[in-house]
C-alpha cells in the first residue's frame, strides 16, 4: 500500500495555524507582544490570551525536535553541559536547543520569555525545568500550584486554593509583565469559544467507538488534540478546525472508512486497542506502522487527555471563569490517582470494544510510568482483556528498542488472534 | 510420508522438530545459531530430519516380532556409531580446511608438522567420544573439537616453537567454514556404515540381519515431504516463508508447553537474550505474557559469558553450583559487569561453587519478578528453553516457587529445548488443516 497518502483539509489548516503562530513568536519582540513559556498540562490559555500574550509550550518544541530528528543532539548537548542520563529528556532537549540557539521546529529562532507560567499538575520536574529556565533568561515565573487528586475528585477547597492563586499570583503577574489590566469579560468570551471547541474534540474522539473505528485515537489523535492542548483554545481559529475536524471524520464514519496512515488508510481493522502512555516521538512513524501493519487501531488513549480530560463531562464554564480554569488544571489527566486512570482505561476498554490495552512506560518520566505495572494488573483484572507492556522514551533515540518492541507486539497481536479465532490446537500424541 | 516442521531461530542456538499429521514428534536437530541464519536453519532441519529416520527406523523395528526386544539397544548403538561417524566426517572437514589455511602461513612446513600432531591426537581420541554410556561435554561439534584443539595446540605450540595464537588463528577461521558448510548428502553412506558398526558386535542371526538392513534401507529410501514449515524465534524474519507461518516463540512456546504437559498454566522459558513468564489457558492458548525490557540481564547468554569467565564449559556450571554450601548474594545481573562481579569475589576468597549458586539464584530471581508481572503461579508450572537443563537453576526456581506461590508441580522436558519448535511444529500442523479447510469452503464445502 504505497503513496495512497491522504490529506484531509483539516490537517493543512492545523498547519497554518502552527505556521502563523510561530510567525507571531519571531516577530513578537519587534511587535511588542509578550511570550509566555509554560506547559500543556494545566496550561491557562484563555487566561493568557485574555492578555494577549504569545504562549510558547517547551515540551512542544521537545516533541518536534524528536519528530525532527534533532533531539539525540541537544540531549547530548544537555548532557555535556552535566544533566544526567536520567532525567526527562523532554528537559534535556529543551535545555540542549536552548544552548544551541533556540532555533524551533519551524527553523525559526524562538523569543525568550518574558515570564515563566508554571502551573504543575502532577509533574514535580515542570518546577525544576523552570528554575533551569528562570536562570537561563533571568524572567519572572508565576508559580500555580495544583494539588493533586489523591482521592479521585477536586475537593471544594481544592479549588478555592488554586482561585486564590489565580488572583493573588498569576493575574498580577500577567499584568504586571504585560502593563494590562485583567478583563473578565474577554476570558469569558474565550472560554466560550473554548467550550465550542472542545465538544466537537470529544464527538471526534469518541467516534471511535463505531466499527470501524474513522480515526486513530493515539497516532491519529496527537495531532487532533493539538490546537486545543497548545496555543489555540478559545480562539475563533480552533473553532473552525474542530467543525472542520469533526466534518471530515464524520463523513469518513459515514462511508464506514477506517483512519488514516502514512501509507493509505486502514478500512479493515483487525484489532482494537486502548493505549495508556505518550508516544514515542524519535520513532513516531515507525512505531505506528507496527499496528497499522497489523491493522491494528487505536480506539482510545489516555495521552490525548493530557491537556484535559474532556470526555468525562468536563467543559469549560465561562460563567465561573477562574473556577472553571481551576476545575481544569486539577482534572488533567496527569493529576489523577492510579484508581482514577485505572477507572478510564477500564470504560475505554469498555466502551470503545476494545480487545485490549498497551501500556507504553516512558523510561524518563516518573510522573507517567510509576504504578503503570499495577494499573496493568487491575485493568486485566477487572476486564478481562490482555495488557501488553513495552518501554520507550520521549524524545531520547537511545531507548527505541525497535526489535525488542516489534517483537512483543507481533507477539500480542498474534495471541490477539488466536483469542479471536478461539482455534484448537493440535495435540502432540505422545 | 507426509511432515510438518517448526524452526526456532534462537539467538544461541537454532532447533528444529519434525512432526507427523498426529502431531507426535518424529526427529530434532540443534546447532549453533552463529552468524548465518540460514545455514543454521539449514543444518537443524537436516539434523531434525535424519532424526526422524532413527525413530522410523525403531518404528519398523518395534514391528518386527523378531527384533522388537532388540530395538532400543539396537537403535541406541546404530545412534551412537552414527554420531562417531558423524564426527569423524566433520572432522576430516576441519582438518582439510585447517590444512588448506596452514599451507597461506609464513612457515607452511612447520605449521603442517603442528597439524599432522594436533590432527593425530584429536582422532585418537575420537573414537571414545561416543561409547556407551559417555557425557559428551556439549552437543555442539565446534565445542567439542575447540576445546581439544585448544590444549592440543598448547603443547605442540612449545615443541614446533610456533606462537600458540597462530594456530588458534588457524582453527578460527577454518570452523568457520566447516559449520557454514552444509554437508552433501551422505545420510545413506553414514547410516549404512553405521548399522555394520552396530551389528558387529551384536549376535543376531544372518537372516535377522538381513532383516535389519532391509529395514534400514526401507528407511533411507522413504520419502519424507515437508508439507508445512512454521518459523518461530528472533531469527523468524530471516525465513522464507509467508507471514502467516511465522509465530512469535510466546504463542510457540505456550503451546509447546501445553503439549508437553497438557496441565500447564504457567510458562517461564529462559532463551539467550530473553526471558518470558507465559500464562496459558485449558488449550495451550496464551492469556498474557511478560518480556524482560530493553535489558537482556539474566537471560542464557549470562550463563554463556560466566562459563566463558570461568574457563568452564557450559554444561559444567549447574554441576558445579549443585556443589555450593553457602551460596553467596549476587545483586547485579548485568552480563557487561558480571566478568568484574565476579573476578571480585574471587578475589576475596569466596569459593567457584558458591559464587556460581548465587548467579544462578539472581538470575531466577529476575525471572520470578516477570513471571509475577505476568499473574504468577497458580497451578501447574513449566519451564522451557536450554537453561532449564541446568540443574542449579532449577533448583533456585524451585525454592523461589515455592517461596512466592507455594508448592507448586513444576514440569521440566529433557528435551525442554525444543519446546518452541514444538509448538511451531503443531502450528504448522493446524495451518496445513486450516488452509485444507478453507479451501474446501471456498470450493462450496466438501461434497
Amino acid at each position: 500500500m504505497k503513496a495512497n497518502i491522504v490529506k484531509e483539509a483539516s490537517m493543512q489548516r492545523q498547519k497554518d495555524m502552527i505556521a502563523a503562530h510561530f510567525e507571531l513568536l519571531a516577530r513578537a519582540h519587534e511587535t511588542g507582544r509578550k511570550v509566555v513559556y509554560t506547559f500543556v498540562p494545566g496550561n491557562l490559555t484563555e487566561l493568557m490570551l485574555a492578555f494577549d500574550t504569545l504562549p510558547v509550550h517547551p515540551e512542544i518544541n521537545a516533541l518536534q525536535a524528536g519528530m525532527r530528528k534533532q533531539s539525540a543532539g541537544y540531549i547530548a548537548e544537555a548532557e555535556r553541559a552535566g544533566h544526567s542520563e536520567d532525567v526527562c529528556t523532554y528537559v534535556k532537549c529543551d535545555i540542549g536547543m536552548m544552548m544551541k540557539g533556540n532555533i524551533g521546529p519551524t527553523g525559526q529562532k524562538l523569543p525568550e520569555p518574558d515570564l515563566l507560567l508554571l502551573s504543575y499538575t502532577g509533574c514535580f520536574t515542570f518546577m525544576k525545568w523552570f528554575e533551569l529556565l528562570r536562570e537561563q533568561y533571568e524572567c519572572p515565573v508565576a508559580m500555580l500550584h495544583v494539588p493533586y487528586q489523591s482521592t479521585g475528585r477536586a475537593e471544594p477547597a481544592m479549588i478555592e486554593y488554586v482561585v486564590k492563586q489565580l488572583r493573588t499570583e498569576v493575574i498580577p503577574k500577567l499584568e504586571a509583565v504585560t502593563g494590562k489590566a485583567f478583563d473578565e469579560d474577554l476570558l469569558r468570551t474565550l472560554l466560550g469559544n473554548s467550550v465550542l471547541a472542545e465538544d466537537d474534540l470529544v464527538h471526534v474522539l469518541e467516534s471511535a467507538k463505531h466499527r470501524p473505528s474513522p480515526i486513530d485515537a493515539y497516532f491519529g489523535g496527537v495531532y487532533y488534540i493539538g490546537p486545543l492542548f497548545t496555543a489555540f483554545r478559545g480562539t475563533p481559529e480552533a473553532v473552525e478546525y474542530y467543525r472542520m475536524l469533526r466534518e471530515e471524520v464524520d463523513a469518513r464514519q459515514a462511508q464506514g472508512l477506517g483512519p488514516i496512515t502514512p501509507e493509505g488508510p486502514i478500512d479493515d481493522e483487525r484489532f482494537r486497542i486502548v493505549v495508556e502512555g505518550p508516544p514515542n516521538w524519535t520513532h513516531f512513524r515507525e512505531f505506528w506502522k507496527m499496528f497499522y501493519d497489523e491493522r491494528a487501531v487505536i480506539v482510545a488513549s489516555t495521552y490525548t487527555k493530557v491537556g484535559g480530560v474532556y470526555d468525562r463531562g468536563f467543559r469549560h464554564d465561562p460563567e465561573r471563569p477562574l473556577e472553571t480554569l481551576a476545575e481544569y488544571c486539577l482534572g488533567c489527566y496527569t493529576n489523577l490517582d492510579l484508581a482514577t486512570r485505572v477507572e478510564m482505561i477500564v470504560g475505554y476498554i469498555e466502551d470503545y470494544d476494545a480487545d485490549g490495552f498497551l501500556i507504553n512506560s516512558i523510561k524518563s518520566c516518573n510522573s507517567f510510568s510509576a504504578g503503570q505495572l499495577v494499573m496493568l494488573r487491575a485493568i486485566e483484572e477487572r476486564t478481562g482483556r490482555p495488557g501488553c507492556f513495552i518501554e520507550t522514551d520521549l524524545v531520547d533515540p537511545r531507548y527505541f528498542s525497535a526489535s525488542n518492541i516489534k517483537n512483543r507486539l507481533e507477539s500480542y497481536f498474534q495471541m490477539l488472534a488466536q483469542k479471536q479465532t478461539g482455534h484448537e490446537p493440535v495435540e502432540a500424541a505422545s | 510420508m507426509k511432515c510438518w516442521v517448526g524452526i526456532d531461530l534462537g539467538s544461541t542456538t537454532t532447533k528444529a522438530l519434525v512432526v507427523d499429521d498426529t502431531g507426535a514428534v518424529l526427529g530434532r536437530g540443534i546447532t549453533n545459531s552463529r552468524s548465518n541464519y540460514d545455514v543454521a536453519c539449514e543444518i537443524a532441519r537436516n539434523e531434525a530430519f535424519l532424526d526422524a529416520r532413527f525413530t522410523l527406523f525403531a518404528r519398523a523395528l518395534e514391528r518386527h516380532t523378531d527384533l522388537a526386544a532388540h530395538a532400543g539397544l539396537l537403535i541406541e548403538s546404530v545412534r551412537l556409531a552414527f554420531r562417531s561417524e558423524q564426527h569423524l566426517y566433520l572432522l576430516s572437514e576441519l582438518e582439510a580446511q585447517c590444512r588448506a589455511f596452514a599451507a597461506e602461513l609464513a612457515d607452511p612446513r612447520r605449521a603442517k608438522a603442528a597439524l599432522d600432531e594436533i590432527f593425530e591426537g584429536m582422532r585418537e581420541v575420537a573414537a571414545s567420544l561416543f561409547e556407551p554410556g559417555t557425557k559428551p561435554r556439549s552437543d555442539f561439534f565446534r565445542d567439542i573439537a575447540g576445546s581439544q584443539y585448544m590444549s592440543l595446540a598448547e603443547g605442540v605450540a612449545e615443541t614446533t616453537k610456533l606462537p600458540f595464537e597462530t594456530l588458534l588463528g588457524v582453527y578460527d577461521k577454518s570452523i568457520l567454514a566447516v559449520e557454514s558448510h552444509v554437508p552433501a548428502s551422505s545420510l545413506q553412506d553414514l547410516i549404512e556404515r553405521a548399522l555394520e558398526v552396530a551389528l558387529g558386535s551384536y549376535r543376531i542371526s544372518d537372516a535377522l540381519k538381513a532383516d535389519l538392513r532391509s529395514a534400514v534401507q526401507g528407511v533411507v529410501e522413504m520419502q519424507l515431504v515437508e508439507t508445512q514449515t512454521v518459523g518461530t524465534g528472533y531469527g523468524r524474519a530471516r525465513l522464507p516463508f509467508r507471514k502467516e507461518f511465522i509465530r512469535s516463540e510466546i504463542l510457540c512456546h505456550g503451546l509447546g508447553a501445553h503439549a508437553l504437559f497438557p496441565g500447564t498454566r504457567t510458562v517461564l522459558d529462559i532463551g539467550g537474550q530473553d526471558t518470558k513468564a507465559i500464562q496459558v489457558d485449558g488449550r495451550g492458548v496464551v492469556t498474557s505474557f511478560q518480556m524482560n525490557d530493553r535489558c537482556a540481564a539474566g537471560c542464557g547468554r549470562y550463563l554463556g559469558y560466566i562459563a566463558d569467565e570461568m574457563n568452564l564449559g557450559l554444561h559444567e556450571l549447574g554441576p558445579m553450583a549443585m556443589c555450593s554450601r553457602r551460596p553467596v548474594r549476587i545483586n547485579s545481573t548485568c552480563t557487561v559487569f558480571a566478568g568484574a562481579e565476579l573476578r571480585d569475589r574471587l578475589a576475596m576468597g569466596q569459593r567457584r561453587e558458591d559464587i556460581l549458586a548465587g548467579l544462578h539464584r539472581a538470575i531466577m530471581l529476575r525471572a520470578m519478578s516477570l513471571i509475577s508481572r505476568s499473574g504468577g503461579v497458580h497451578e501447574e508450572f513449566t519451564f522451557t528453553g536450554g537453561v532449564a537443563k541446568n540443574e542449579a537453576a532449577v533448583s533456585a526456581l524451585r525454592q523461589l516457587v515455592e517461596e512466592s506461590f507455594g508448592e507448586r508441580t513444576i514440569n521440566i522436558s529433557p528435551d525442554s529445548i525444543y519446546t518452541g519448535a514444538l509448538g511451531a511444529a503443531l502450528f504448522a500442523v493446524r495451518e496445513e488443516f486450516a488452509e485444507a479447510g478453507a479451501v474446501s469452503m471456498a470450493a462450496g464445502g466438501p461434497a
